[in-house]
């Protein structure tokens, strides 16, 4: 590694020198403010795969039960995320059931798949099958991912419906909730800086 | 204004991904990070044109996006269309003011503020405009975390769509408008992410 460690800014360009900062600090950059690096915890990335474990584990809950139950006049009906996705599809609607679906599911189950594969295999010392270009596809989608917006999503419907007819909040729906804080809290735990110095460490 | 120790001006990259440092290859050759692989670019390729043509993209799907309906509900009492705007205009009547400024403040003012900010951002990069680059590049860093939240109505229609399917009393199928919204919304993302915000600083080098 070329010493004194230089950060450059990818909003404004400004080159820093890379100091040592205090436990849970934060480097901002000089000139425009924006975020250079934190101070990680020597064992953030455990962190990180023991909270990617935890959220997938919820995401499987938050997909098989349903999300909102509904009664119009003894009239049952729930719905599952797929079961909502599928219905937008036969609706014609096709091009919003693929939006749902990649910005619900399929970026969120990557994000955290690629994160398990990774740091499962750092946590032994070994560079799992194809871990460069999983964490630049993780790099890449993480703006894709909407667990949030979908759960506030979710939360509308449910009191749009209220007005009309019996609502009940699934299991899902809470799921949902947790998956939301898991996904939030292991991206921030997350080392990635670490995590590429032990990549190549170990090449 | 002095020079300030940019990695343009010493000759440097920085890996928009890994974030590693690495000295700038010979002009003509390809760079690539050391340490990730990724490839390397001193600002993003073609960023403004880029912008341009994603953020014209959105602004004419945004016509539909408000005028089509994005849900009709048909029930026996017959079919009733709602726009984005009915829909909010829908939920302040019924009483859910809150819900109401909620719904109105991610599928509108969003969408909106977006769209002008990016106006903004390109314009005053194209006109290589010096005047306040740090609020500018703040502007850059909130709409680039606030654009998500439009998905708020795709997701809304999503859950009724499903719910209120088949029944007796009513249906809600999702209508044209709802996938111009959503057009809308992934476009003005990938505008965001074309822009390269350090376009706003590089306009100050050039001052003398």
């Amino acid at each position: 590694m070329s010493a004194p460690a230089l950060v450059a800014c990818l909003e404004c360009d400004l080159l820093h020198r890379q100091a040592r900062l205090p436990a849970g600090g934060e480097a901002r950059c000089t000139r425009c403010g924006a975020h250079l690096f934190r101070s990680a915890r020597p064992d953030a990335n455990e962190l990180a795969l023991a909270l990617a474990l935890a959220a997938s584990i919820l995401f499987v809950a938050a997909n098989l039960f349903p999300l909102l139950g509904l009664e119009v006049r003894g009239t049952r009906s729930s719905t599952t995320l797929l079961d909502a996705v599928r219905s937008l599809w036969d609706d014609e609607a096709r091009a919003v059931a693929v939006l749902v679906f990649v910005t619900t599911m399929l970026v969120p189950a990557a994000e955290l798949f690629g994160l398990i594969w990774v740091l499962t295999a750092l946590r032994r010392g070994a560079r799992a099958w194809g871990a460069v270009p999983m964490l630049h596809f993780i790099e890449s989608v993480k703006p894709w991912g909407m667990v949030e917006v979908f759960v506030l999503g979710v939360l509308v419907s449910l009191v749009k419906l209220a007005t009309i007819a019996t609502v009940e909040p699934g299991v899902a729906l809470y799921s949902f909730g947790a998956l939301m804080a898991l996904i939030a809290a292991a991206a921030a735990a997350f080392d990635a800086e670490a995590a590429w110095a032990r990549l190549e460490a170990i090449r | 204004m002095s020079a300030a120790p940019t990695t343009a001006r010493l000759g440097l990259l920085a890996c928009e991904v890994c974030r590693l440092v690495s000295r700038a290859p010979p002009p003509g050759s390809d760079a690539h990070c050391p340490r990730c692989r990724a490839a390397l670019h001193a600002r993003k390729p073609a960023s403004l044109a880029r912008t341009w043509a994603f953020l014209i993209a959105s602004m004419i799907l945004y016509v539909p996006a408000n005028t089509l309906p994005i849900m009709d509900t048909s029930s026996l009492f017959g079919t009733q269309r709602d726009t984005i705007l009915s829909g909010v205009a829908f939920l302040w009547t019924s009483g859910s003011f809150v819900l109401a400024l909620l719904v109105f403040f991610a599928s509108i003012v969003v969408p909106l503020a977006k769209m002008l900010a990016l106006v903004v951002l390109a314009g005053s990069v194209q006109l290589r405009a010096a005047w306040h680059p740090r609020t500018r590049t703040r502007l850059y860093r909130v709409i680039e975390f606030a654009g998500r939240w439009s998905m708020l109505d795709i997701y809304v229609v999503t859950i009724l769509v499903a719910l209120v399917q088949v029944n007796t009393l009513a249906s809600i199928h999702a209508g044209p408008g709802a996938a111009a919204f959503g057009a809308v919304v992934v476009l003005t993302m990938f505008a965001a992410a074309s822009f390269d915000p350090r376009l706003i600083w590089d306009a100050l080098g050039e001052q003398p």
